[in-house]
């Protein structure tokens, strides 16, 4: 089948057998191999990207469901020469070892703050309709859905917590 | 040039004297922007032309024979390339530094799930497809063993240590402890699923694996393939995780390279998350029973630890789970042995801190118990029971930090907090405060790299890998540090089985085993560079491009009109006999159980660690910050179930098997490294971290579940139910 994709602003189309989920598609169909395949189940998170802007796990989905989408993979956010913020404090902070969660980790995490600036309450929030404070434990029950073995973990959300301080600051300013 | 070093005696501290200000710092890693951008390429993330796709197929009964495979309904699908089976498949991963090929089994079945032939076609999708519709025959032999209390039970005689008269010591004692505890089997589980792909060039293997030990896996590749170890080349310079699962070989690897030799085209297999779990080894289940027995004054008199582990015949590794019971405390009483359950259950092998991870579970927390009985602080008894030499081997210790890590780590965590048993409470969460001694050897591998120093900087060159351990972080450091760079001016090729042959990523042994190789290659660089000079290498100053010593001076530039390359090989030598040295340090927890649901939560950790030279205190950090919350999971959530029929594993993806996550994990993790230099470990005076974190750290959550709520937990993983059931039990 016949797909177009926005990719990080770039415009695709492949002809794809119907069974190849976003995720090979993205690794296997346009080599953009920064989104990883750590289950295939959805149970992980290490193959999550941003499709219209909200965080999907892309081993969930099958390409050609995505026809017209907008997808940013964590090629679009920065690059080893110019970083966005979120990528400079994981590197900073130490928030990853072997790296293999790490491109799901940060675009779920971009994903997972706009959520909450768009005021979307999670399990830990102590209103449904209140903005959400992005504490420690925010962070931690709404990224719940990215493992890291090598366990990271306390790392990871340093470098979270300290990204979105800075946005926070931008905003104001 | 090379040099070949034994470390028969202790070594100048050579890194205290350079002053470039590199080593132990908490540099970034170098490859971080890699990894964080998307860049870094895994072993599946390569795409070779005419590249085709590998499915493997697996058996589905446990034990027998496979009498023939029928592909009359894959032969139907476009793009199906065929079916690759035969006697050169293995049957499961080789054992870490096996240097060979594991068994190939030929037609022979010996667990569920295990990789019989491999399915290709063009795609990934129809190689899936077409690896459903294969129909394999089998003679089946029903009736296996698949638990570890039903299949023959032998007794690992090379474990057996006795040394007085436990029972004696026993009876005599004025307190004692004896008690049974199980672990559950574990999975690594590296985020990475297990990947190969195989491309022969000229009649030479390049193999991109995902592997752990590269020096060691050319032989075991080469070995099962039947052709020449100088045949094979293999490249991992990323590796998503491994924690003993990527040691040797596997599968995937195997049959990608006979794959792809038959259909002359580079084939990638990928294990699913499910085969990994299913197919790659595990770590054992244990059952163990502890018994410790102290005079009136919490000085041991007897220590007993026996245990049963499984695994399959023939695979030679059994879970040292009596390992830190060895070296840790003394008594002069003291039996260790050792059954191996032998079951068709997937096989076993070495997971993160092999032994120490589930053999302290029961020292640990029976030291706990003890210390109850006595009516002593557990710090205090442990400080009372420490030994002056090796108890089973009469060796010295090199530097060993238990005491002041017991110390230290009581002070900085507020352990004079410590409520009375039960006492504390927050609403419905009963509030505990435990702690564990941690204990971990340290060991000193063969490896070797080459350095070049030239007047762009330096390159340091070996097959080590960072299976995001730091490798690239700390060879660096230690390079630029011996020859005076800063660390930009250092590049660090890892991973690459044409390279110098290091001790690969293992048993915490793979930063002080290869950087030890990196140091000696840059020390006789120093050498030369002092004899250009005209100085004694003890003189030399490197540092700001300048090179000084004995009174003259110079651009480091003019001494190197030509590069200079040096290559190093270090072996363990007298010190490995005449001294035992070991990661040592203390573990401490404060948990909150929940009255109402049984749930056990983390609230802070702290891990105070002697682990000799740092070589970069933020890398380091994240080793034991990892090891500690692997002892949370193994503690609290992770369980590989089987199949009683079968033996097959029933958790077998990341759904069902229950490793830590985001939610799980306090963000107070606090790591104090002590200041420390084991002379001799090594000449760089450094020791492992990867898994002193996990060593008891398990065990001193289920303490502070105890000064929570006053059960007594001795099956892990503590999951609810057992938090329940202990006080229907009789509260």
């Amino acid at each position: 089948m016949k797909i177009t994709l926005d990719v990080n602003g770039v415009e695709k189309t492949l002809d794809l057998d119907a069974r190849v989920t976003l995720l090979d598609a993205l690794r296997d169909h346009m080599g953009l191999t920064g989104t990883k395949k750590g289950c295939d189940h959805g149970q992980c998170g290490a193959c999550t990207v941003l499709v219209d802007g909200r965080r999907i796990n892309a081993c969930l989905s099958l390409a050609v469901m995505h026809d017209g989408d907008q997808v940013t993979t964590v090629e679009g956010l920065g690059t080893p020469e110019e970083m966005n913020t979120l990528q400079r404090e994981f590197v900073s902070c130490d928030g990853y070892q072997c790296g293999y969660c790490t491109p799901g980790q940060i675009m779920s995490a971009t994903g997972m703050m706009a959520e909450a600036a768009e005021g979307a309450p999670s399990h830990v929030s102590e209103s449904l309709t209140a903005p959400a404070d992005l504490d420690d434990a925010e962070i931690a029950e709404r990224m719940s859905g990215n493992l890291c073995r090598c366990s990271a973990y306390p790392f990871i959300r340093e470098a979270i917590s300290r990204a979105h301080a800075a946005q926070t600051r931008e905003g104001r300013e | 040039m090379s040099e070949a070093f034994k470390m028969d005696e202790a070594q100048p501290r050579l890194l205290d004297e350079t002053g470039q200000g590199l080593i132990g710092e908490p540099l970034d890693r170098p490859e971080g922007r890699l990894k964080v951008t998307g860049q870094a390429r895994y072993s599946a993330e390569y795409a070779p032309e005419r590249m085709v796709h590998g499915v493997l197929v697996r058996a589905t009964i446990t034990r027998g024979r496979v009498t023939g495979f029928d592909d009359s309904a894959a032969q139907a699908l476009p793009g199906y390339l065929g079916l690759f089976h035969g006697p050169r498949f293995i049957r499961n991963p080789a054992q870490g530094m096996a240097d060979e090929a594991p068994c190939q089994p030929g037609e022979s079945i010996d667990y569920h799930g295990q990789p019989v032939a491999l399915v290709v076609a063009e795609s990934f999708e129809t190689a899936r497809d077409a690896a459903a519709r294969i129909v394999v025959h089998y003679d089946e032999a029903p009736g296996a063993p698949v638990a570890p209390d039903t299949g023959e039970i032998e007794e690992n005689e090379k474990r057996k240590s006795v040394q007085g008269d436990l029972e004696a010591a026993m009876a005599g004692a004025a307190a004692v402890v004896d008690a049974e505890y199980t672990t559950a089997g574990h999975a690594a589980a590296a985020m990475e699923p297990h990947a190969a792909i195989a491309e022969w060039r000229d009649g030479r293997l390049l193999m991109h694996g995902s592997l752990q030990m590269i020096r060691f896996n050319k032989n075991e590749l080469a070995d099962a393939l039947g052709v020449s170890p100088e045949a094979v080349r293999i490249l991992a310079p990323y590796v998503g995780g491994g924690f003993g699962s990527k040691l040797g070989i596997s599968s995937e690897h195997v049959s990608a390279a006979l794959a792809a030799r038959a259909l002359e085209r580079p084939v990638r297999v990928v294990m699913s998350r499910q085969t990994v779990f299913d197919a790659v080894l595990r770590r054992t289940e244990t059952w163990q029973r502890l018994r410790l027995g102290a005079d009136k004054d919490g000085r041991l008199t007897a220590i007993g630890h026996e245990d049963r582990v499984s695994n399959l015949e023939g695979e030679g590794f059994a879970e040292p789970v009596s390992a830190a019971t060895r070296f840790l405390y003394s008594a002069p009483n003291r039996l260790i042995r050792q059954h191996i359950s032998r079951n068709h259950r997937t096989p076993s092998g070495s997971v993160r801190a092999p032994g120490e991870a589930v053999g302290m579970f029961a020292l640990e927390t029976a030291m706990d118990e003890l210390a109850e009985k006595l009516g002593l602080d557990p710090v205090e008894l442990r400080l009372r029971n420490i030994p002056e030499r090796h108890p089973v081997t009469g060796q010295a210790y090199t530097a060993r930090a238990l005491a002041e890590s017991l110390r230290e780590g009581a002070k900085r965590f507020g352990w004079d907090q410590r409520p009375e048993t039960g006492s504390r409470r927050e609403g419905e969460w009963l509030i505990g405060m435990g702690m564990a001694g941690a204990g971990r050897s340290n060991m000193l591998v063969p490896s070797a790299a080459r350095v070049t120093l030239s007047r762009d900087g330096a390159l340091v060159e070996t097959d080590m890998t960072d299976i995001g351990t730091g490798s690239y972080a700390i060879l660096g450091q230690i390079a630029g540090e011996m020859l005076g760079l800063p660390i930009d001016k250092v590049a660090v090729h890892l991973a690459d089985s044409d390279l110098p042959g290091a001790s690969g990523s293992g048993g915490s042994f793979g930063a002080s085993s290869s950087g030890s190789s990196v140091f000696l290659a840059a020390r006789k660089i120093r050498e030369i560079l002092a004899q250009r000079l005209g100085c004694k290498p003890e003189e030399l100053k490197v540092s700001g491009g300048e090179v000084s010593g004995g009174g003259t001076r110079a651009k480091l530039a003019d001494l190197l009109p030509e590069p200079i390359s040096a290559e190093a090989k270090i072996e363990k030598g007298k010190t490995a006999e005449s001294h035992f040295s070991a990661g040592f340090g203390a573990h401490f927890v404060e948990v909150a159980v929940s009255e109402v649901s049984g749930e056990i939560r983390v609230r802070r950790m702290l891990g105070v660690f002697g682990i000799g030279r740092v070589l970069n205190e933020k890398t380091a950090r994240s080793q034991a910050v990892g090891g500690m919350v692997w002892g949370v999971g193994s503690a609290l959530h992770e369980e590989l179930g089987h199949d009683p029929r079968t033996g097959h594993i029933v958790t077998r993806d990341l759904a069902n098997y229950h490793i830590p996550a985001h939610a799980d994990i306090p963000r107070d993790m606090e790591v104090v490294f002590l200041p420390e230099r084991d002379d001799q470990a090594n000449p760089i005076q450094s020791k492992g971290i990867g898994e002193l974190g996990i060593s008891g750290s398990g065990a001193a959550v289920i303490n502070a579940v105890h000064n929570a709520t006053g059960l007594r937990l001795r099956h892990f993983p503590a999951t609810p139910d057992k938090v329940l059931a202990g006080w229907a039990d009789g509260r």
